[in-house]
């Protein structure tokens, strides 16, 4: 089988994802500017530890082979290592982000000593005032400081995650030889308009010129950074840059937030895209299986206004998410589109008649200012 | 290791092969690195490997007609190669 037909088959959809992100809470000491489920605040009606582990059943049947683990913070929720440990005793290996305000040593030499763990540690800038205007003030030294223990307790080859913005386009050598020096992983991944990061976008998302620069960076060292696919946009440049061509979204991927709710992808949480909870009755596995949403997400999806575009194989009109949040159709082109497809229409969409996120779990203003204060302080 | 039909082998005891209407993925939990297996056949064959004493045995048992079988054991080869099945380890 080839490998185009090998994505036509997944894009009718797998009997379970392959890449299956749970944000295990919406709690987070972090308040960033481009955070795409906008945490900050636990949501009352957050899974618990049985509930939790009731999943983790699940997807042990359906054989999901690992999970990612997101929040907000995970590391906040208290079950956190209990999750962990359940999980990879059910065979379901984790990878999980995190801002590694909670890697100290003890935690850890904790994590080095468990198999089948992969840990993404976030970080958007190498420099302090590149990384701290995104993520908030301390996060850098916070990151560092995890990474230097996560070293120290020879975890081996962790993650260093990087959404990839304005701001830092030209320091990818710099997160490539940080990445190195750490014996670390690189992976960067593509600003989404989603959660909070639908108010910042416009400020930070790559110029047209940088997309450029980001393409021919993935093509000389694509092999060894990772993207989770996420860039595929910017095939319509050439030559098409390693990884899955296509949208997973409800057909390969989804996600779990922390209330149970199950969307398309981690990127979409907006009611139009979420498909059902856990807590119905058949849990995730009838969710992913039986949805209207996914099922419908699975059938062939119409090329819209990019039918006439000779890149339209290449970059299969870009991300639904990104569309979505823009306010664009999401038949028509990518915000980013690199031919230029969607500028008019973006140039004439006002700014706030876009969908807004279903739910927003930021901190109110002044909380968050007493937080960073707290968290500086360290 | 060049596989051939007298090789040994069984699937790495660190891979899980989930069925899917392709064909099946399988995923190696020690280099975390997901293979898709693209035909039915194929499957069958790897998750077969451990009943039987060699690779030929287990094409015949299978049903593979030997016509298809250099096919096979060259898939077999790059599976070999990505670390899905290996050469059988006496049990100790």
């Amino acid at each position: 089988m080839s490998a185009k037909s090998l994505v036509e088959e997944m894009k009718r959809g797998l009997d379970a994802p392959i890449c299956l992100t749970w944000e295990l809470t919406y709690a987070c000491n972090l308040q960033c500017v481009h955070c795409l489920s906008s945490s900050g605040q636990r949501d009352e009606r957050e899974l618990s530890t049985e509930e939790a582990k009731k999943i983790l059943d699940d997807l042990r049947d359906l054989q999901v082979f690992y999970i990612n683990i997101g929040g907000g913070e995970p590391m906040v929720r208290r079950d956190f290592f209990e999750l962990l440990e359940y999980s990879v005793a059910n065979g379901i290996g984790v990878k999980f982000s995190t801002n590694g305000a909670f890697i100290d040593e003890e935690k850890a030499q904790r994590l080095a000593a468990m198999d089948y763990l992969d840990i993404q540690i976030s970080l958007d800038g190498v420099d302090a005032a590149t990384n701290d205007a995104v993520r908030g003030e301390g996060s850098y030294d916070m990151a560092i400081r995890a990474m230097e223990n996560l070293k120290a307790a020879n975890f081996g080859q962790f993650k260093i995650s990087v959404v990839v913005t304005r701001h830092n386009v030209s320091q990818l050598d710099q997160f490539k030889a940080l990445a190195d020096h750490y014996g670390a992983q690189l992976r960067i991944t593509r600003l989404r308009p989603a959660g909070r990061g639908a108010d910042t976008w416009h400020e930070l998302h790559p110029t047209n010129a940088q997309q450029r620069e980001i393409y021919n960076w993935l093509l000389n060292h694509g092999e060894n950074v990772l993207t989770g696919d996420s860039f595929f946009h910017l095939n319509a440049l050439g030559e098409s840059l390693p990884g899955l061509n296509m949208c997973g979204a409800g057909r390969v991927v989804c996600l779990i937030d922390p209330i149970g709710d199950v969307y398309a992808c981690p990127f979409v949480i907006h009611d139009e895209f979420k498909a059902g909870n856990v807590r119905d009755e058949g849990g995730f596995a009838k969710v992913w299986k039986q949805s209207d949403l996914f099922l419908s997400l699975r059938e062939p999806q119409s090329a819209g206004a990019c039918a006439s575009c000779g890149a339209f194989d290449a970059c299969q009109g870009g991300c639904m998410a990104a569309k979505f949040f823009t306010g664009l159709p999401l038949d028509g082109p990518d915000p980013e589109c690199v031919g230029g497809d969607a500028d008019e229409a973006l140039s004439i969409i006002s700014r706030g008649s876009e969908p807004k996120p279903s739910m927003d779990h930021s901190k109110p203003v002044t909380l968050t200012r007493k937080k960073l204060s707290v968290s500086a302080s360290h | 290791m060049t596989v051939a039909l007298e090789s040994v082998l069984e699937i790495h005891p660190q891979v899980a092969v989930r069925p899917e209407t392709f064909g099946a993925l399988a995923y190696h939990y020690g280099n975390r690195r997901l293979i898709f297996l693209k035909h039915p056949d194929v499957v069958t064959v790897v998750q077969s490997l451990n009943s039987h004493p060699d690779v030929q045995s287990t094409l015949s048992a299978c049903g593979v007609a030997p016509e298809r079988w250099p096919s096979f054991v060259a898939a077999l080869s790059s599976l070999e190669t990505s670390e899905v099945v290996r050469e059988r380890q006496i049990a100790s």
